[in-house]
């Protein structure tokens, strides 16, 4: 039930409901708890209501950190691991 | 697909948990950092976290499952108002194999003729009110404050379409009472409890509530917290936020799943739940007994539509069965595989415990994905 996923808005179909698709699958869902709801917006959806929009740029942001954390490290564990 | 794969990447995966091994490893010190949230936890298994992880970090598995800490009193009532005629309870599916007391849960009142219907969204309860007009629908209300702004809206949505037939039995539950108990409540610690070193918050909680209700611990217990997203990568960056904040001597609220939560969380959220509920008194929690307003009731604005005021049904305590160890375990004070019953008589199959039948609970974490993992040590 606490499941949540990030889906994309696909077509607004009423004042608060909105199509949304995760790998192909087709769901209407409700997006009265979200500011301004978008086609191509990215939501975290959770028992069929748009919880948030993810933040593109944050994403973005977390990636790119991602991208740079442990690099050292890394391959100071692969020195240490490998064989004499 | 796109927000879930990135964060999945074997290649980045290593590097952050050599970069936890570097931080870590030399210190000297233990790390126990309790994961909230039920979610985090099947995610830690599911993935082999712990795997990634030096032996001097332990992840401490928390009360963050709305199933598991829902008290058997609270579920028998679900199910007597199930069996109630001209009634229709509409559940999220979860719910339905959960054990109440004498061997009762709501599959097996559902079975006797009791109608009960699985619904995947509140919307769902609404229409079925409004498709059954001759009947009365409750909607069993768990979750913590994820699930509570679609319950809110329920109600508003029944209440402006005019129904009569429609209630919410309410069973909604507040995270940072969770948390302030595990801390501090004397109860609690007269329970047992475990030494916390610092917090991975929840995702999805912390979308609606933010980030700044942690911030209270931080400062008033000095724990660190890291909220922290679903995915595997996003877990471990979050554990080496924690780590990195313990060697430094800090206590902050650092959020990790900025892509989602900011410091004020959903407010359009926050304030539908403000609209319809407030603060309960007290309630209780399997495993962390009574907590003073830790839960949420109908507003009197909204007593229509509250099934505890429409229907009149007592709450009557009960203790679980004696050697099942949900209560420690909600804790953090067991493990799983210290219950005498987990994997023998208590498996997903055939569970005993509400940790066993939740899909967010630690004991079907560890049956489903843990469980060979201990034994080969």
């Amino acid at each position: 039930m606490c499941h949540a996923l990030p889906v994309k808005i696909i077509a607004l179909t009423g004042p608060d409901t909105a199509k949304v698709s995760l790998g192909g699958i087709v769901k209407e869902i409700s997006v009265a708890l979200i500011d301004d709801p978008k086609i191509g917006d990215h939501v975290v959806l959770h028992v069929g209501y748009a919880l948030a929009k993810i933040d593109e740029a944050e994403a973005e942001r977390t990636l790119a950190l991602l991208a740079a954390e442990g690099g050292e490290a890394l391959a100071e564990f692969a020195a240490a691991e490998a064989p004499p | 697909m796109k927000h879930l794969d990135e964060y999945r990447d074997a290649e980045i995966a290593h590097r952050l948990a050599a970069a936890i091994h570097s931080e870590a490893a030399n210190s000297g010190r233990r790390y126990r950092l309790m994961e909230f949230c039920g979610g985090h936890t099947h995610a830690i298994f599911r993935y082999g976290i712990e795997d990634l992880l030096p032996a001097n970090i332990e992840m401490v598995h928390g009360p963050g499952c709305p199933v598991c800490v829902l008290p058997t009193g609270r579920l028998d009532m679900a199910i007597r108002l199930a069996k109630r005629v001209g009634v229709i309870l509409a559940s999220y599916a979860d719910m339905l194999r959960v054990p109440g007391s004498k061997g009762q849960s709501l599959m097996k009142a559902k079975a006797d003729g009791a109608d009960i219907r699985m619904v995947y969204s509140t919307l769902d309860a609404v229409k079925l009110a409004e498709a059954n007009p001759d009947r009365e629908v409750i909607f069993f209300a768990i979750g913590f404050e994820t699930t509570t702004p679609p319950t809110a809206l329920a109600i508003e949505t029944a209440a402006k379409k005019g129904l009569t037939n429609f209630s919410v039995f309410c069973n909604h539950v507040l995270t940072p009472s969770a948390i302030a108990a595990i801390l501090e409540a004397p109860a609690v610690r007269e329970l047992g409890t475990v030494e916390i070193d610092g917090f991975l918050g929840p995702a999805h909680v912390s979308v609606v509530i933010g980030s700044q209700p942690y911030e209270f611990f931080a400062e008033e217990y000095r724990k660190p917290v890291a909220i922290s997203g679903f995915e595997p990568i996003d877990i471990l960056q979050s554990i080496l936020m924690l780590v990195r904040q313990l060697n430094e001597g800090r206590a902050e609220v650092e959020n990790q799943y900025i892509r989602a939560v900011t410091r004020d969380g959903n407010v359009r959220a926050k304030q539908a739940v403000s609209r319809v509920f407030e603060l309960r008194r007290d309630f209780e929690w399997r495993g962390l007994g009574h907590i003073p307003y830790s839960a949420l009731r109908l507003k009197d604005e909204f007593a229509a539509f509250d099934a505890e005021r429409r229907f009149d049904e007592p709450y009557i305590p009960t203790e679980g069965i004696k050697a099942c160890e949900c209560p420690a375990i909600l804790r953090g004070a067991k493990k799983p595989t210290d219950c005498q019953l987990f994997g023998r008589a208590c498996t997903p199959e055939t569970p005993l415990g509400s940790c066993m039948v939740s899909s967010e609970g630690a004991c079907a974490a560890y049956y489903t994905y843990g469980r060979m993992r201990e034994a080969a040590q």
